[in-house]
């Protein structure tokens, strides 16, 4: 068993550059369940267990203290990857947004007005098929597409393994395509720099009202297809002033991607919080690389 | 919807402990769930009956404990504890800050 992340193989080193070789099977791309191998064996004691140690035979029913955090496992490799991107000077950004809502050709055009200018990679994750990832493809910039299979979010587990097997550049950019989903993304960091929703304006503007932790967690609202507002009922200023009820520090990007409109300030926007994550970087001591 | 998924977490923590606490029967394991954790309980509870059948905790009660969260506002100072997510300060209507509230932890279990 892999002793850090405990999935089910032989040991293969979780340096904090995450960088292993592959050699055993998991069995994460079949079935889309979380590990639950991964979420038991791999976890650290404590002193409580000591209570037990000499206890042979005991079979009174009695109440253990457990205080373990079911997020603790995911926040865990989230930690380790945060730590890795850092050091090698990785911009990572987790993308959400509800199926549909253009996130991958928002991508795609961002990585072609990117081109030449920084290194670029891309996770994409659905719960079937490599679509995305072959989109991604042609524009020539290197993507691993996780299939989550059951499973509704992308984890901070997988996304470390996507890494190992993605060629990043030091001081590149990396762009994370969450699972089409506004509800479970929300609870599961990936070690990520910041967190982009993306709302089209075909999807009514009271959406940050009815999914508030996807939008209470997310840095920055791109509020895409304004192109199609003359053919629809949107009321873009209601859907802004929703978004920022629920989440005051939150930027609101107006973007049509297949039209252009807004991919300038998108751009200038990444731009500029780049420059401030490495400047909090740098102040934070974070060596490396 | 990752209800599940979480509850194979439980279910792993859970089979952890008994190995490694040499018990072989759960009865009833008590859960904290901020409300800002974005869980669904009642989805929990039928997660939970899925992942025991066949397991040390099948037919354990699920106690779900619901933890708060602290409501704050930065325009104001008004605060308070509260159960339910709330957005706009009830005294000046501003949107408010929360923090706390998104834990999702096994307190205890009782075993045999």
């Amino acid at each position: 068993m892999c002793g850090v992340c405990g999935c089910g193989g032989a040991d293969h080193g979780h340096g904090p550059e995450h960088k292993h070789e592959h050699e055993h099977e998991h069995g994460h791309g079949g079935d889309g369940r979380q590990d639950p191998v991964a979420a038991g064996m791999g976890h650290d004691h404590g002193g409580h267990l000591s209570r037990f140690a000499h206890a042979p035979g005991l079979s009174a029913r009695r109440t253990v203290q457990v205080e373990r955090d079911l997020f603790a496992q995911n926040q865990r490799y989230a930690d380790g990857n945060r730590r890795s991107f850092e050091e090698r000077r990785i911009f990572t950004l987790n993308v959400m947004s509800s199926p549909g809502s253009g996130k991958t050709t928002l991508l795609v055009q961002t990585l072609q007005a990117l081109r030449g200018t920084e290194a670029v990679a891309v996770i994409e994750g659905d719960q079937q098929t490599d679509r995305d990832a072959r989109r991604i493809a042609e524009t020539g910039v290197p993507v691993r597409q996780i299939n989550t299979g059951r499973g509704c979010h992308l984890d901070a587990h997988r996304v470390g393994h996507a890494c190992a097997d993605l060629p990043l550049a030091q001081d590149g950019t990396l762009f994370i395509e969450n699972v089409g989903n506004l509800v479970c993304p929300a609870g599961f960091d990936l070690g990520e720099a910041r967190r982009i929703v993306v709302l089209s304006v075909t999807e009514g503007e009271d959406k940050p009202l009815k999914y508030p932790d996807m939008f209470r967690a997310a840095d920055l609202m791109i509020l895409n297809k304004i192109d199609l507002l003359p053919y629809v009922t949107f009321d873009v200023e209601a859907c802004c002033g929703y978004a920022c009820s629920i989440n005051p520090r939150l930027t609101t990007l107006l973007v049509s991607a297949t039209h252009g409109d807004g991919m300038a300030e998108w751009l200038a926007w990444l731009a500029n919080e780049r420059a401030q994550w490495g400047r909090g970087r740098a102040a934070a001591g974070v060596t490396g690389g | 919807m990752h209800e599940m998924a979480l509850c194979e977490s439980l279910m792993a923590i859970i089979e952890g402990e008994a190995a490694s606490g040499g018990f072989r029967q759960v009865h009833s394991v008590s859960l904290e769930v901020g409300l800002l954790a974005g869980v669904e309980k009642d989805a929990l509870q039928f997660g939970f009956q899925v992942v025991t059948r066949g397991t040390v905790a099948e037919g354990a009660v699920l106690r779900i404990l619901s933890a708060t969260a602290q409501a704050h506002c930065p325009l104001c100072g008004w605060q308070k504890i509260v159960s339910q997510p709330i957005r706009l300060c009830p005294a000046c209507a501003s949107p408010l800050s929360l923090t706390g509230g998104r834990d999702l932890r096994i307190r205890e279990m009782e075993v045999e």
